[in-house]
C-alpha cells in the first residue's frame, strides 16, 4: 500500500465535492492510502499573498507545519488542487531559497507551538503521484469500462505546470501528462493548445469582462476542436468553466455548452464506478450528452436558466458570435 | 502613459535612487531577481490579461527602477495579473514576476493608493473569512463581495448560485478549524514581522 499525507483544500468541502468523491473511488483499486492532515488550514488562495507577506506565508506553513508531524512511513504531501499545490510547494521552496523568510516564519508558527524545517516534505499535486508513482500501467489495467468515443479536452491549467519548481513535467505550457492518463483510460483525447492558458482565475470575482474573455476562448476552441467535454485537474478551472459559462454565454451573446468534469471523475467511472457515485450530475454544464456517446447515462437535472435567444429583444451591439469566425468586435 | 515632472528627471540624473526597486525586492518572497530584469518585454508578450493593463509588466519595473512610487501603486496592472505564471517561466532571468505583483498590490494597499476598491476588498473578504473560521467560505464570500461591488450582476448570478446550492456544491454554514485559536496567535504575531533580508 502507498502512503501519502493528504491536504484537501477548502474547495473539496464545497464547490469541487464531486472531486473528492471521486478520488475516494480510486483509492483502493490502485492500492493507495491518503491520510488527511489533522486540523489543515486554507492555504490563502490567490488571495492573501497580495495582503501580507508574512501572515500569508505563515498560514501556507502551519499547514507543512502539522504535516511534518504526521509522517509516518511517507514525507509526501498531495494536493489535488493545482492553487493549494502551488502555494505549498512555493512556501517549501521559497523558505530554502530565501532562509530569512523560512526564520520569520517560524518564529510565527512559534506562537502556535508548531514548527516546520523546509525541505521536509515533499508537495506533490495528485495528477504527478498518479501518473509518476502509480504509473500508467496500473491505470490501464484498473480500467473495467474504457472510455472510447468520448472525445476530450485535456486541460491542465496554469498553476499545475508552472513554475514548476521541482521540474516534474515534460513541458512548462505543453505537458502531456494528462493526455496519457486520458488515454490509458480510453478515452479520444484531442489536441488542445490552450491546455495551460489561464481560465481567468479570481477575475469572475473582480474583473468579469476580463475572466469572461478567458473562459471563452477555452471553450469556444475546445468546441471547435470537436470535443464532447472538458477535462481539468483544478476546482478552480472547474469552477469557472462550468459555473461562469452560462453568465459567459450572456456577456457574449453566444451558446456554448461545454461541461467540463475533473479527470478523476473518469477514473473512477472507468474503473466501473457509477455516474452519481464519482458526482458526476452535479456540473452545470450538464455532460449527460457527453455522456452518452460512452453509453453512460447521466440524470436530467434541472439547469441554470438558457442565455437569451440572439435576435430577441432590444438590438443590442453584438460582440461575437459563435458562427461568425473569431474576430471581436468591440 | 507615465510621466515624470523635469525637476524629478533632473534629480534622479544627479544621483540614481534605486531605493523603490530594492525595496519591492526585499519584499518579495525567495530572491526576486527584480533587479536582474533587462527590460526583453516578454513578460507583457505572454500575459492573458496584458490588453487591460495599464503599463506592462515590463513598463512597471522600468517605472520601480525609476523610483516612481506613486504611479507604480496606482497602476491596475498588479491587480490584473491571474497568476498564471506565463511570464516566470519564460522571463530569461528568472524574474519572479507574480511574486513582485503580489509584493505591489500589498504595497498600494497599505499606502491606500488603489484605484479601484473591487479587486483588494476581495482579497480582504477572503482573508477575513480565513482569519475567522481558518477556511474560505465561498457562500459568505461571494454574497458580500457581490452585494457590495456588482449588485447588478446578481439577477444574472441567481441560476448560478442556486445551482451551486441545490447541487451541494456551496455550503450556506462556514466549517471552522478546530484550533482556530491557534492559527490566530500564529497570525498574529506574523503581523508583527516583515522580511527584513
Amino acid at each position: 500500500m502507498n502512503k501519502y499525507i493528504l491536504y484537501p483544500g477548502c474547495s473539496m468541502e464545497s464547490s469541487a465535492k464531486a472531486y473528492m468523491e471521486s478520488i475516494n473511488t480510486i483509492l483502493e483499486p490502485l492500492d493507495l492510502h491518503f491520510e488527511e492532515i489533522d486540523d489543515w488550514n486554507c492555504c490563502g488562495a490567490t488571495e492573501y499573498l497580495g495582503i501580507n507577506l508574512i501572515p500569508a506565508y505563515s498560514l501556507i506553513a502551519r499547514n507543512l507545519a502539522l504535516a511534518s508531524k504526521q509522517m509516518n512511513g511517507t514525507r509526501t504531501v498531495v494536493a489535488p488542487c493545482s492553487a493549494c499545490y502551488l502555494n505549498l510547494a512555493k512556501a517549501d521552496y521559497y523558505m530554502q531559497e530565501r532562509p530569512s523568510l523560512g526564520v520569520k516564519v517560524n518564529e510565527a508558527l512559534e506562537a502556535g507551538g508548531l514548527n516546520y524545517v523546509p525541505g521536509t516534505l515533499d508537495v506533490r499535486h495528485l495528477i504527478d503521484v498518479l501518473v509518476h508513482d502509480v504509473g500508467l500501467d496500473a491505470i490501464r489495467s484498473a480500467v473495467v469500462r474504457p472510455l472510447k468515443g468520448l472525445k476530450i479536452a485535456p486541460y491542465m491549467g496554469c498553476m499545475l505546470p508552472r513554475p514548476d519548481y521541482q521540474h516534474r513535467w515534460t513541458d512548462h505550457e505543453h505537458p502531456t501528462e494528462l493526455d496519457d492518463l486520458l488515454r490509458a483510460l480510453g478515452a479520444d483525447v484531442i489536441d488542445y493548445p490552450l491546455t495551460t492558458e489561464c481560465c481567468g482565475g479570481h477575475m469572475t470575482q473582480i474583473g468579469p469582462e476580463t475572466a469572461f474573455e478567458l473562459i471563452m476562448r477555452l471553450v469556444a476552441d475546445a468546441d471547435e476542436r470537436g470535443a464532447h467535454m472538458m477535462v481539468t485537474v483544478c476546482p478552480m478551472c472547474q469552477m469557472n468553466i462550468d459555473a461562469y459559462q452560462n453568465e459567459m454565454n450572456h456577456f457574449f451573446g453566444t451558446d456554448y455548452h461545454m461541461p467540463i468534469l475533473f479527470f478523476t471523475q473518469l477514473m473512477g467511472l472507468a474503473f466501473g464506478r457509477e455516474p452519481g457515485e464519482v458526482g458526476i450530475g452535479t456540473e452545470l454544464v450538464s455532460s449527460r450528452n457527453a455522456m452518452a456517446h460512452i453509453g453512460v447515462e447521466v440524470p436530467v437535472t434541472q439547469e441554470p436558466a438558457a442565455p437569451r435567444k440572439k435576435d430577441e429583444g432590444l438590438p443590442m451591439p453584438r460582440r461575437w458570435t459563435k458562427h461568425e469566425g473569431k474576430e471581436i468586435v468591440k | 502613459m507615465p510621466q515624470m515632472s523635469d525637476e524629478r528627471v533632473r534629480s534622479r540624473l544627479r544621483e540614481e535612487d534605486l531605493s523603490l526597486l530594492h525595496e519591492v525586492s526585499m519584499k518579495t518572497a525567495g530572491v526576486s531577481h527584480l533587479e536582474m530584469c533587462i527590460q526583453c518585454g516578454t513578460c507583457g508578450g505572454s500575459c492573458p490579461s496584458a490588453m487591460d493593463m495599464e503599463h506592462t509588466p515590463r513598463m512597471l519595473f522600468a517605472m520601480l527602477r525609476a523610483g516612481m512610487r506613486d504611479e507604480v501603486l496606482r497602476s491596475n496592472t498588479p491587480w490584473l495579473c491571474v497568476s498564471c505564471y506565463h511570464c516566470v517561466v519564460r522571463c530569461p532571468q528568472e524574474v519572479h514576476i507574480a511574486d513582485v505583483m503580489y509584493t505591489l498590490k500589498s504595497m498600494a494597499i497599505q499606502a491606500k493608493l488603489y484605484k479601484n476598491s473591487t479587486a483588494p476588498d476581495f482579497s480582504q473578504t477572503f482573508v477575513d473569512m480565513v482569519e475567522t473560521f481558518g477556511r474560505s467560505f465561498e457562500f459568505g464570500l461571494a454574497s458580500r463581495h457581490y452585494l457590495r461591488h456588482f449588485p447588478l450582476r446578481l439577477p444574472s448570478m441567481m441560476p448560478m448560485g442556486f445551482g451551486m446550492i441545490t447541487k451541494g456544491r456551496m455550503a450556506i454554514i462556514p466549517k471552522k478549524i478546530k484550533h482556530m485559536d491557534q492559527l490566530t496567535a500564529i497570525l498574529e504575531r506574523a503581523n508583527t514581522l516583515e522580511l527584513t533580508s
